[in-house]
């Protein structure tokens, strides 16, 4: 049984613009000792899904179930989640200065978790195993840097103390929302370095939501594609990146720079803009910035399926054949015939509509 | 001859203490002797880490700071600490792209009026109307769109926005201050398409700063690495061959999509060292892996002419640390 299994979460804010879809049917589930990226644009619903699942969004209507360790999470108390985030799952965000309370010291606000937690701990007991935590994310001299307030650590230094913060109970499952994004290369390489190993050490699970596809290729086990609050496409990394179906991932990856081997040309980019959450577009939400939209994408959502191979896990939210998996030119040849579009047309198309949407 | 030319620039920021009676305890030494050159029509990438002075240096050939020492050349002229009004007609020449499509536009004006405040305030004659809905056309935007507001474009078309009020006087030279960092992946692609696009259209030059190692790779003709202030290696084909062991580090972090590339990352010790009192000798000794006695003491010059690094141990072609 998966540690967490979320199946056909549906998360909506009312505004008065209207209901905004943030999320619209989200299945996965993540196993101990495993990691998850759910990988999408602004707005794509990935933190969102998230959050909601761990009582973080006081005003969305949310449905569906999301079963941790055979427990509803959906169906607790906000008193009973209270005691369940921190301890047996516990969050990372992005940014760790607006995290950390500006006027408590980092060894204090360790403590007062565990404190708050654990009954029997005393006070000079949690002292210790926040120094012990702080030495484990390796910060230096740790029984000094405990008395520090979060402004004299710097951004690495502050996103350790974040990480120290989440082991500080031993919990079983990780959510790290963007852990690296605001922090520098050399950095984020020190940080993922210790989420991975701090990871096998104590076999938890994780759940990392990115857009940084780099991050990604790193770290990740599975990998859940959004879009307009959708899994387009699921499977385990190299194959979404070798072998991808859904022409939003394939999007994805050739409008990275770098990605496709061609340097200074121009680059692949989707055309358009992501659609309004409000208004979310018929069929699949990806149509009308889709280059091989058929007739039926706009009439009807394609489920997410099982995609033909030896890979059980590999599934896609597409209406192309499964034939037409993979960034090759025979997958292109198919994808084009199937839609019928022409090589030269589509760039043409491409182009134009990059344009009037752009 | 050179665009631009900066010779040993020097920018420091006083760090002042006390309320009432307010002394300088130090000096942050954000840029601290940087000689660079842009070449007519060149795309030139400058990446280091937060706080290594690649945003100072933009701003000090922009003309937004007054530099503390050294000489900034602009198409044979001297422009620096220029007062304002011998530096309008250089600005007309030098325009910004900023980061944040947020912050840098007015959400209280119109777009028409923000891409045409350029014409306005250099006073260019004609039909302002026009030649805004002319660079709203040729940087992807509807004209029709000429009296919404900001807050009615996306990320991507705002920063189109940023680059066609950039664009509105024909400069020469246009500093892009990581241009595509906010932006979504498949939007920055379009965005970089069209900056590409219009370097060709415009024969502009570039000062493409970022903190993307892949982004400033796709565009840049040469790319200058900054580390605490000083420039730290400076080269063409700066990936293949890295000689100073930071930009060796800086590659060997970057996170690349591709699950089967090589990786061996040599992970740096530490954080980068405060500009208030940077390092002794060669400012990157206290976390370099290669570090030596006379690293702490000396400090390295930089050296070589199409590839110019400086470091008293430079990795070796091909070889590893």
């Amino acid at each position: 049984m998966s540690l967490l299994d979320v199946r056909d979460l549906h998360v909506s804010f009312p505004t008065t613009d209207g209901l905004v879809q943030a999320v619209r049917g989200l299945s996965f589930s993540v196993d101990a000792g495993h990691t998850l990226a759910i990988v999408g644009e602004s707005g794509s619903g990935k933190t969102v899904s998230t959050q909601a699942i761990l009582g973080l969004t006081p005003d969305a209507d949310i449905s569906g179930r999301a079963l941790f360790e055979g427990v509803d999470l959906l169906q607790l108390t906000q008193e009973q989640l209270r005691r369940l985030r921190g301890a047996e799952i516990s969050v990372i965000f992005q940014d760790p200065l607006t995290s950390l309370h500006p006027l408590y010291k980092i060894g204090w606000q360790i403590a007062e978790l565990i404190l708050v937690h654990d009954d029997s701990a005393t006070k000079k007991q949690a002292r210790e195993r926040a120094i012990e935590l702080l030495g484990l994310v390796g910060i230096p001299h740790p029984a000094k840097r405990v008395d520090d307030y979060p402004h004299q650590f710097s951004g690495g230094m502050r996103q350790r103390a974040m990480i120290a913060m989440a082991l500080a109970l031993n919990p079983k499952l990780i959510v790290a929302d963007e852990p690296t994004t605001a922090l520098d290369a050399t950095v984020q390489a020190q940080i993922l370095d210790l989420i991975g190993r701090l990871q096998r050490e104590f076999d938890i699970a994780l759940i990392l939501i990115t857009h940084d596809l780099g991050v990604v290729a790193d770290v990740a086990d599975e990998v859940l594609v959004m879009y307009a609050g959708r899994p387009v496409e699921r499977a385990d990394r190299r194959t979404i990146y070798y072998r991808p179906h859904h022409p939003y991932t394939k999007g994805l990856l050739e409008s990275l720079p770098g990605s496709t081997g061609a340097r200074k040309g121009r680059l692949t980019p989707i055309p358009g803009q992501p659609p309004s959450l409000i208004a979310v577009p018929s069929g699949c939400a990806f149509h009308p910035r889709c280059r091989y939209a058929m007739p039926v994408c706009s009439a009807e959502q394609p489920p997410l399926a099982h995609v033909t191979g030896d890979l059980p896990d590999h599934a896609s939210a597409c209406w192309l054949p499964h034939e037409a998996v993979g960034l090759g030119e025979h997958a292109e040849e198919i994808r084009l015939e199937i839609s019928g579009r022409e090589p030269d047309a589509v760039s043409d198309q491409e182009s134009r509509r990059g344009r009037a949407a752009g | 001859m050179p665009l631009v030319e900066m010779t040993d620039l020097v920018k420091h920021f006083p760090v002042n203490e006390g309320t009432l009676l307010k002394r300088t305890v130090g000096q942050v030494h954000a840029v601290d002797g940087v000689s660079l050159t842009l070449r007519q029509g060149e795309t030139l990438g400058l990446v280091g880490e937060t706080g290594c002075g690649k945003s100072t240096l933009a701003r000090c050939l922009a003309g937004l700071h007054p530099v503390t020492s050294g000489r900034i050349v602009f198409a044979g002229r001297d422009i620096t600490n220029l007062s304002r009004k011998a530096m309008r007609p250089v600005r007309r020449e030098v325009q910004m792209i900023f980061q944040d499509p947020y912050g840098s536009l007015n959400p209280r004006r119109r777009v028409g009026s923000i891409i045409a405040d350029p014409l306005v305030i250099h006073k260019i004659p004609g039909d302002r109307r026009k030649a805004v809905q002319d660079l709203m056309e040729r940087v992807g935007l509807n004209p029709e769109h000429y009296n919404r507001f900001p807050a009615e474009f996306s990320g991507g078309q705002r920063q189109r926005i940023g680059v066609a009020r950039a664009l509105a006087l024909r400069p020469k030279l246009i500093i892009c201050d990581e241009p595509v960092s906010a932006l979504d992946v498949s939007i920055q692609a379009q965005i970089l398409n069209l900056l590409k696009d219009l370097q060709d259209e415009f024969g502009l030059t570039y000062l493409f700063i970022a903190h993307d190692l892949q982004v400033v790779r796709h565009v840049s003709d040469r790319i200058a690495v900054m580390y605490l202030g000083k420039i730290a290696e400076l080269a063409p084909d700066l990936y293949e061959h890295p000689l100073h062991p930071y930009t060796n580090a800086l590659l060997s972090a970057t996170a690349v999509a591709d699950p089967d590339a090589r990786r061996r990352r040599i992970i740096l010790r530490g954080d980068v060292p405060s500009p208030i009192a940077p390092p002794s000798g060669c400012r990157f000794h206290p976390r370099c892996p290669k570090a030596r006695e006379l690293c702490a003491q000396q400090e390295p010059r930089l050296e070589g002419n199409s590839h110019q690094f400086s470091c008293h141990f430079p990795v070796r072609p091909g070889g590893s640390l």
